[in-house]
C-alpha cells in the first residue's frame, strides 16, 4: 500500500492538471486536507527511506543490517526493552488496580502523575535520571559502594525505558478494568473461590489482552526512543549502544545507506508491532 | 480510611456467611488494598516521581541566581525563541489536519477505516531518529526534493523548515485521535437538526461541532504542545544542532550538558519541566470536562 499511493500524484499533476483539479474539486475539503497532510507529510517521508534502501543491492544491505555492531545494536535495544516493559507489565497492571479499585488519598496525584513521561520532554527525563544514577546521585550512589554502576551503563538505558513506557500500560488497562463486571467476581467470591482464584481465574483472562496490548505499546515506544536513553547511556559499542543512536552516529559520519538500511529495519519493526498492537486490541474488544 | 472500610463494607454485605466467618474475611482482606496502594505509591515515587523532583530540587539548589544567570545567555533566549516558534507555527496546522481527519473518520462509513486510523497513529509507532532520517533524505542535499530546494536557495535541513516539518511529524495524531472518540459519542443529531434549520456547514462547524467537542480538541492540543516544545529526537537528527540557530530548548538541554555546563543545563530544564507540570494540570482538568460532558448523555 505504502508504495503504490504517494508516487502517483505529483506525477498525474504535472500530466493531466484539468483533469485532477476536476477529480480534487469533488471530494469534500476535509478528505483533500486529509490525504494532502498524510501524503507529504507521513507517507512520502517514509516512501523515499524506503526507496533509498530498496536501491541498495541486497548483499550489502543484509551486510549493513547484520553487521556485528548492528546486531548487538538491536539485541541491547530489544532485550533491554522488553525487560522494562514487561516488569511495567506487572506493576503498571497494579497501578491501574489500584486506581479503578481503591479509593485513598492522593488518587488524584498519582493518577496525574503516571502521565509524567507524556509531558515531561525526553532530553529532561534522561538528564535527571543521569544525574540521580550516577555515582554521586541520590541513587546511584548507594549502588555505587557495591561497585554497580547504574547510569552510562546498560541498567541505565533500562530505567530509562522503564521511565517512558510506564504510563502506556496504565493507561490502557485502566479503562478496561473500569467496565469490568464486578458481579462475576462477587459471583465467584460467594461459590467459594479464594482471593487469588478470583484474580487468576476470573479477572485476569479478559484484562490479559488489554495489559499485552500496553506491553506492546510500551515495549514499542521504548525501542524507538532517542532523547533520555542518549543520555543516560555512555554509547558504549557492544555495551550500551542502542539502535537508534547507532542510526544517529552514522548520520553524523555521513554513512546515508548505513543509516537508511538500520532505519528500514526499524521501521519494519515498527509495522510489526503496530500490527500486532492491532490485533491484540481486536481480541481484547471481542472480551467487551 | 474511610473509603477502605467502605471497600469492605460491602463486600461483606454480599457475602451471606456467618459472622465468626466475615471477621475472618475482614481481618484477611483489609491488608491487601493498603499492600497493593503502597506498592505503587512506592513504584511510581521511585520511577517518575523522583526523577522529576530531583529537576526542581538540582535546579533550585543555589537558589534563583543561577538561573536567571542562565537565561540572560543569548543562545538560551535564542532556543527559547525557536521552541515556542516550532508550537505556534505547528499546533494550527496540527490542528487543521487533526479536525479534518478526525471529521472525515467519524462522520463517514467507509472500507479501510481501521486501516487509515492506524496509519494516522504511525507517528506513534516510527522511532523519532528514524522519523529525523526519512526527513533528511527527503529534503537533504542528496534526497528527492534536495536538487530542486538548492537551486531555489530554500534551507530545509539544518535549518528551521526541517526541524518543522519534524515536530509536526512527531505530533500530528493526538488532535485527531481525541477527537473521533468524541465526535462519535455526539452523533449527527443535531447536526442534522442544524441542517434542516437552514445552517450552512460552517454555521454548524463553529456552533454546533466545536461547542461539543471543545474539551476533547482542547485536550488534544495540550498533549501536541507538549510533545512539539519537547521533542528531542526528529529534531535532533534534522536540525544539526547549531548554537544560536538550529538549537531548541531540549536540544540546549542536552548540549550544556555534554559540556558540562551543568546549571545552565538544569535551567533549561526546568522550564520544560514546568511545562510539563502545566500540561499535567491542565490534562486532569480537561480529563474530568470530557468526562463529565460524556457522562451526562
Amino acid at each position: 500500500m505504502v508504495t503504490t499511493t504517494p508516487s502517483s500524484p505529483p506525477d498525474k499533476k504535472r500530466s493531466q492538471p484539468n483533469a485532477f483539479l476536476k477529480m480534487l474539486a469533488k471530494i469534500p475539503w476535509t478528505w483533500v486536507i486529509t490525504f494532502v497532510y498524510l501524503t507529504f507529510l507521513l507517507i512520502l517521508p517514509i516512501v523515499a527511506m524506503l526507496t533509498k534502501a530498496a536501491s541498495e543491492p541486497f548483499d550489502s544491505f543484509w551486510k549493513t543490517a547484520t553487521s556485528p555492531l548492528a546486531l548487538s545494536s538491536y539485541e541491547i535495544t530489544f532485550v533491554t526493552a522488553f525487560a522494562a516493559a514487561a516488569i511495567n507489565g506487572v506493576f503498571g497492571t497494579l497501578i491501574a488496580w489500584v486506581i479503578v479499585r481503591y479509593n485513598f488519598f492522593g488518587k488524584r496525584f498519582l493518577e496525574a502523575v503516571v502521565d509524567l513521561p507524556f509531558a515531561l520532554p525526553t532530553a529532561v527525563a534522561g538528564l535527571t535520571l543521569a544525574t540521580i544514577y550516577s555515582d554521586k546521585g541520590w541513587i546511584g550512589s548507594l549502588f555505587a559502594p557495591a561497585g554497580i554502576k547504574i547510569a552510562f551503563s546498560r541498567i541505565g538505558v533500562w530505567l530509562a525505558m522503564m521511565f517512558i513506557s510506564l504510563p502506556f500500560i496504565v493507561r490502557t488497562v485502566q479503562p478496561v478494568l473500569t467496565e469490568l463486571e464486578r458481579e462475576i467476581e462477587e459471583a465467584a467470591w460467594s461459590l467459594g473461590a479464594t482471593k487469588f482464584q478470583t484474580f487468576t481465574q476470573v479477572i485476569l483472562p479478559p484484562l490479559t489482552p488489554s495489559i499485552l496490548t500496553g506491553v506492546a505499546l510500551g515495549f514499542s515506544r521504548a525501542v524507538g526512543e532517542y532523547g533520555s536513553t542518549v543520555i543516560i547511556a555512555s554509547n558504549t559499542p557492544f555495551k550500551d549502544l542502542i539502535t537508534p543512536v547507532l542510526i544517529f552516529q552514522r548520520l553524523e559520519q555521513y554513512d546515508y545507506v548505513g543509516a537508511t538500511v538500520i532505519g528500514s529495519v526499524m521501521l519494519a519493526i515498527s509495522f510489526v508491532s503496530l500490527l500486532a498492537i492491532n490485533l491484540l486490541q481486536a481480541w481484547s474488544k471481542r472480551y467487551g | 480510611m474511610a473509603n477502605l472500610k467502605n471497600f469492605l463494607n460491602n463486600s461483606v454485605d454480599d457475602l451471606p456467611q456467618s459472622s465468626s466467618e466475615q471477621t475472618k474475611i475482614l481481618a484477611k482482606k483489609s491488608f491487601v488494598p493498603a499492600i497493593l496502594i503502597t506498592i505503587s505509591f512506592i513504584y511510581v515515587g521511585l520511577i517518575l516521581l523522583l526523577p522529576a523532583a530531583n529537576v526542581f530540587v538540582t535546579a533550585f539548589s543555589k537558589g534563583f541566581g543561577p538561573i536567571l544567570e542562565a537565561v540572560k545567555r543569548p543562545d538560551f533566549q535564542n532556543a527559547i525563541k525557536l521552541t515556542v516558534a516550532l508550537a505556534v507555527i505547528s499546533l494550527p496546522l496540527n490542528t487543521i489536519f487533526g479536525l479534518s481527519a478526525a471529521w472525515a473518520i467519524a462522520r463517514n462509513k467507509f472500507p479501510g477505516k481501521a486501516f487509515l486510523l492506524s496509519v494516522i497513529d504511525l507517528p506513534f509507532s516510527i522511532s523519532p531518529v528514524v522519523a529525523g532520517l526519512m526527513i533528511v533524505l527527503l529534503y537533504g542535499r542528496l534526497g528527492w526534493f534536495g536538487s530542486w530546494l538548492e537551486a531555489n536557495d530554500i534551507k530545509v535541513v539544518f535549518a528551521f523548515p526541517g526541524m518543522l516539518i519534524a515536530t509536526i511529524f512527531v505530533s500530528m495524531p493526538f488532535i485527531a485521535r481525541e477527537v473521533i472518540p468524541v465526535l462519535d459519542e455526539m452523533g449527527t443529531d443535531q447536526e442534522e437538526a442544524a441542517r434542516t434549520l437552514g445552517a450552512n456547514d460552517w454555521q454548524i462547524f463553529w456552533k454546533v461541532v466545536v461547542p461539543n467537542i471543545r474539551w476533547g480538541l482542547l485536550y488534544g492540543l495540550v498533549l501536541t504542545n507538549a510533545r512539539a516544545m519537547g521533542e528531542f529526537g526528529a529534531v535532533s537528527v534534522v536540525s544539526g544542532n547549531i548554537a544560536n540557530k538550529t538549537q531548541s530548548l531540549p536540544l540546549f538541554v542536552e548540549e550544556s550538558y555534554k559540556q558540562y555546563e551543568t546549571e545552565v543545563a538544569y535551567s533549561a530544564a526546568v522550564l520544560l519541566a514546568l511545562l510539563a507540570v502545566v500540561t499535567l494540570v491542565l490534562k486532569e482538568i480537561l480529563e474530568r470536562k470530557t468526562h463529565n460532558a460524556n457522562s451526562r448523555k
